[in-house]
């Protein structure tokens, strides 16, 4: 039977077949492209070009700097969520509205923002300096402008998700007696863990390709102050494309990945809802039967 | 143990959900908080339990001043109206849980505990369901589990958030009763709050009808439902027709007719509503002595009882219930004309709301 | 504190906890940055921040910065929301793959996304050998830039339309068939309107992100002063250089059009959900 509510089949295909073009070319092209030239002279080069030095040392301070912005960020999401999805006062919508704020700058701006508060000529980097510790064009200011470009993501991921759960439970576990600590691990965080989950991967796959905002404070130091982002870019400017498109593979597979795990929360918490909808229909005819 | 609310007052913002409320509720009772949405009654229940804190007035439970006590220290059961059970966690375990985050000293034993929660279970008659997840369960399930839950770390107090709101028709009758025999076999002190006028008259031992922050009148059922004392409450428990008239001198006037009253004596004129429940209208085919007249509109003859629909001259509608006997006895049709006479009306002065009233 | 703040009493507890935890943590991290842009701009002065911005080359890159993020959000608009309508109301085979892969540009870091890019659409590359001939070229010039930009951009406009679309009551769809309206009348005269203020808001995080975008960018822009010179290398060069007064000048104006842009389109959006709402 022909589909009141829908376009014609020639109509279908040809807006199917566009949209599919269109993100092939753009999307997915690209995504190729890097494992393409990454691998297209061999296993050996490619294996090579990861292994050198250099490559080893961004790789780790992408790990380092990671390491340390993500679970800083998810602490301070998880209390922001707490404060804002649980409780009402004056300001918070301008709090919500500040946490957004780093999504809103450049890469670019924000790392300038660190230079112009840490860097040598500066009241605040110029004390820091005479007491042993350099920030910019170091690993910490590599460290600040991440945890600043990924600041939002795990507030902005459980706030409306704790939001639309409500408070209720909570509630509900405070009146039987469990204490603040008992509530959250027992109630809460079972209720949050995928959202929580979703915002750290995302938080990581930010830290780590994290270009603008790093390659402004890191200056360039190799083998010192490279990440992995930084350090494709001066092999691809080095014409080094092997090099460059070997160590942007890594990247891409940790889109990959992160694409992966992205879809897997959504599509367990789809499947939860469709299980509990059916479920619920078989317990009542349970129920049903049950009765005398 | 018994609850004493004595002169609470609740501000939101500019809107005042509780304007100096007081109230006793004896220990054992059943009692229900009755009124439309925003009345307040929902804030009254909450300050009760301690989930939300009044601007000023003080809680006493068993007499001591429970107004700072903490939530978890009242010793209060409290059922949520969506029931807030743990999504997360099995009926089992969401029953377990007020005794299992009791601290180490207090807390019983794993098998204390499972035996607990299976008689909590049985009782609810769902310890079929012990695995299950809140999701599994119909709404009447979930509301049972929502009450076992509350009363296993044996509460005090029981407090109801609109415990039938969610539920559809059939299930709310029969939790309804089931509530009642509970109630009847633990007698522990309950408060439930609903805006169901039926609910209310039938589960509770009383009623306190609500209106705007304010408590309208507290009650036996059948006394409330007899004897109204205001306007408000008069037409907030059921159907009722309104006829515009004077008082004088105790003397009721309503166009041609007259009824002498035994109250309003001091009236001098004042105009009045009175105010009569369908039932209470009987139908004849004589003028004489009759509140109003009007043609029959419509007949609805389905079930034990008649309604009569008319209509009067001023385009009012008045609407009547008869007994089947009664109307095969009058043998009316639609575009007859009949006259209503009261068996019973509460009169009301219109320059003072709720506070006289006169029932015959 | 909850005096100042008019703090709602609540049974849970952990609030000053999780406010201080978060008011440190945004004031370090957010606020102590921007205090620092503010406080150097303050020190600058008319005349350094007029000479700093006032040069042809800044100029164009912020020229170019603006008119490249706009075409790449309008093109967006368009195959976002048909890349939207189509996972959305059309049947293929593949389907959740595409949909996860929607979401590619959040995932892959700029700087891949760039000399991915770069390499296909160079002359010689995948892309750019069949539109070479055709004497279109690419990598290196504006049009690059409006590429990277629309592969940064591409999911903001999708992910904000899709689920209004979803969302969208069949019935109302049947309804006005049934009053005879023809597809196409449906689709400009029911659903449009309907999805029409989901697609300003992702066209303008769309906007905002590109007109900020550097990573991506810079491979494919080839870099030619007055040509192909985005204002955010212009800020990255001035740094370079040692000019922090420089780069700072031009960081605000970039934030400032921004700002305005964003106030503008908001205003649009508000008075386009009222109009909507109000029906």
């Amino acid at each position: 039977m022909a589909n009141l509510t829908t376009e014609s089949r020639p109509v279908r295909y040809a807006l199917t077949g566009v949209a599919l073009v269109f993100l092939f070319l753009f999307l997915l092209l690209p995504l190729i492209g890097v494992f393409w030239e990454a691998l297209h002279k061999g296993w050996q080069l490619y294996l090579t070009a990861l292994v050198e030095p250099e490559a080893l040392s961004a790789i780790k301070l992408t790990l380092i700097s990671a390491a340390i912005a993500v679970p800083l960020n998810l602490v301070f999401g998880v209390a922001a969520a707490w404060a804002i999805a649980r409780f009402d006062f004056r300001g918070k919508s301008l709090l919500t509205t500040l946490i957004d704020l780093p999504f809103a700058v450049s890469p670019v701006v924000a790392g300038l923002m660190f230079i112009l508060l840490f860097g040598a000529n500066t009241v605040v980097g110029g004390w820091l300096q005479d007491h042993g510790l350099q920030v910019i064009f170091a690993v910490p200011g590599i460290v600040l402008a991440t945890v600043f470009v990924t600041f939002p993501f795990v507030a902005r991921e459980l706030i409306p998700l704790m939001q639309s759960q409500g408070a209720d439970e909570e509630q509900a576990a405070i009146v039987l007696g469990a204490s603040g600590w008992q509530t959250f691990r027992k109630v809460t965080l079972p209720n949050i863990k995928w959202g929580l989950l979703y915002g750290v991967i995302l938080t990581n796959a930010r830290a780590m390709g994290e270009f603008g905002a790093v390659s402004v404070v890191s200056g360039h130091i190799r083998g010192e102050t490279n990440t992995i982002p930084l350090h494709v870019e001066i092999l691809y400017n080095e014409y080094n494309f092997v090099g460059a498109f070997a160590c942007a593979s890594l990247l891409a597979l940790l889109a990959l990945v992160t694409l992966l795990v992205k879809s897997l929360v959504e599509w367990r918490l789809h499947r939860q809802q469709q299980a509990s909808t059916l479920r619920t229909a078989e317990a009542r005819l349970q129920a049903q039967a049950a009765q005398p | 143990m018994s609850i004493e609310i004595r002169n609470i007052r609740k501000q939101f913002g500019q809107f005042t959900a509780l304007d100096n409320v007081s109230l006793d509720v004896a220990s054992g009772e059943l009692l229900a908080l009755l009124g439309p949405s925003g009345c307040g009654k929902t804030t009254l229940l909450r300050i009760i339990a301690g989930l939300e804190k009044p601007d000023a007035g003080q809680v006493l439970f068993g007499g001591a001043d429970a107004t700072h006590t903490h939530v978890a220290e009242r010793q209060v059961g409290f059922v949520f109206q969506h029931y807030a059970l743990f999504r997360h966690m099995t009926v089992f375990d969401n029953v377990a849980f007020g005794l299992s985050v009791k601290p180490r000293r207090e807390r019983p034993s794993q098998e204390e505990i499972r035996e607990r929660v299976m008689k909590l279970l049985k009782m609810v008659q769902l310890d079929w369901l012990a695995d299950a997840y809140p999701g599994q369960l119909s709404g009447g399930q979930r509301q049972r589990i929502a009450l076992a839950r509350s009363l296993a770390v044996e509460p005090k107090v029981l407090l109801l958030d609109e415990p039938f709101g969610a539920l559809d028709a059939k299930v709310r009758k029969d939790l309804r009763r089931w509530l009642r025999d509970l109630h009847n076999d633990m007698h522990i002190t309950s408060v439930f709050v609903t805006h169901d006028q039926e609910e209310a008259l039938e589960v509770s031992d009383r009623v306190v009808v609500m209106d705007h922050g304010h408590i309208e009148q507290v009650g036996r059922p059948d006394d409330i439902y007899e004897h109204p004392a205001t306007p408000f409450v008069t037409q907030f428990l059921g159907d009722v027709n309104l006829f515009h008239g004077r008082v004088d001198a105790g003397q009721l006037t309503i166009g041609s007719y007259e009824q002498a009253l035994g109250q309003h004596q001091d009236a001098d004129g004042d105009a009045a509503v009175a105010y009569v429940r369908p039932h209470d209208l009987d139908l004849t085919l004589q003028a004489d002595g009759a509140l109003a007249q009007g043609r029959v509109e419509h007949i609805h003859a389905v079930g034990p009882v008649v309604r009569v629909e008319l209509r009067q001259a001023d385009g009012q509608t008045i609407e009547a219930a008869v007994s089947k006997e009664r109307f095969r006895g009058l043998g009316i049709v639609p575009g007859d004309t009949v006259y209503v006479t009261p068996r019973k009306l509460a009169v009301f002065l219109k320059d003072a709301p709720g506070q006289q009233d006169y029932v015959i | 504190m909850s005096n100042i703040l008019n703090l709602r009493h609540s049974v849970l507890p952990g609030f000053r906890l999780s406010f201080g935890i978060t008011l440190f943590w945004l004031a370090l991290i957010v606020l102590l940055p921007f205090a620092a842009l503010v406080y150097s701009t303050v020190g600058m002065g008319w005349d350094g921040f007029a000479a700093a911005v006032g040069s042809p080359r800044v100029m164009a890159s912020i020229r170019l910065s603006f008119a490249t993020a706009g075409l790449s959000a309008l093109i967006n608009l368009v195959f976002g929301f048909l890349v939207a309508w189509v996972l959305v109301r059309y049947p293929f085979p593949g389907k959740r793959l595409v949909d996860a892969l929607v979401d590619l540009p959040f995932a892959l870091p700029t700087a891949v996304a760039g000399i991915a890019l770069t390499t296909l659409y160079a002359p010689n590359g995948w892309i750019g050998q069949f539109l070479s001939p055709l004497g279109i070229k690419v990598a290196f010039t504006p049009l690059g830039i409006i590429v990277a930009l629309t592969f940064i951009g591409l999911p903001f406009v999708v992910r904000t339309v899709q689920p209004v679309l979803e969302d969208l009551e069949k019935e109302l769809e049947e309804a006005a068939t049934c009053l005879g309206a023809s597809r196409w009348d449906i689709f400009r005269r029911v659903i449009f309107p309907a999805t029409l203020p989901s697609l300003i808001t992702g066209g303008t995080m769309a906007f905002a992100r590109a007109t900020g975008e550097y990573g991506s960018v810079i491979f494919i822009a080839g870099n030619i002063p007055m040509v192909s010179e985005i204002a955010p290398l212009i800020i990255v060069s001035k740094l370079d250089q040692f000019d922090q007064q420089g780069a700072t000048a031009v960081a605000l104006v970039m934030l400032g059009i921004s700002f305005v842009f964003l106030l503008v389109i908001n205003l649009i959006q508000w008075w386009a959900a009222r109009r909507h709402g109000a029906r």
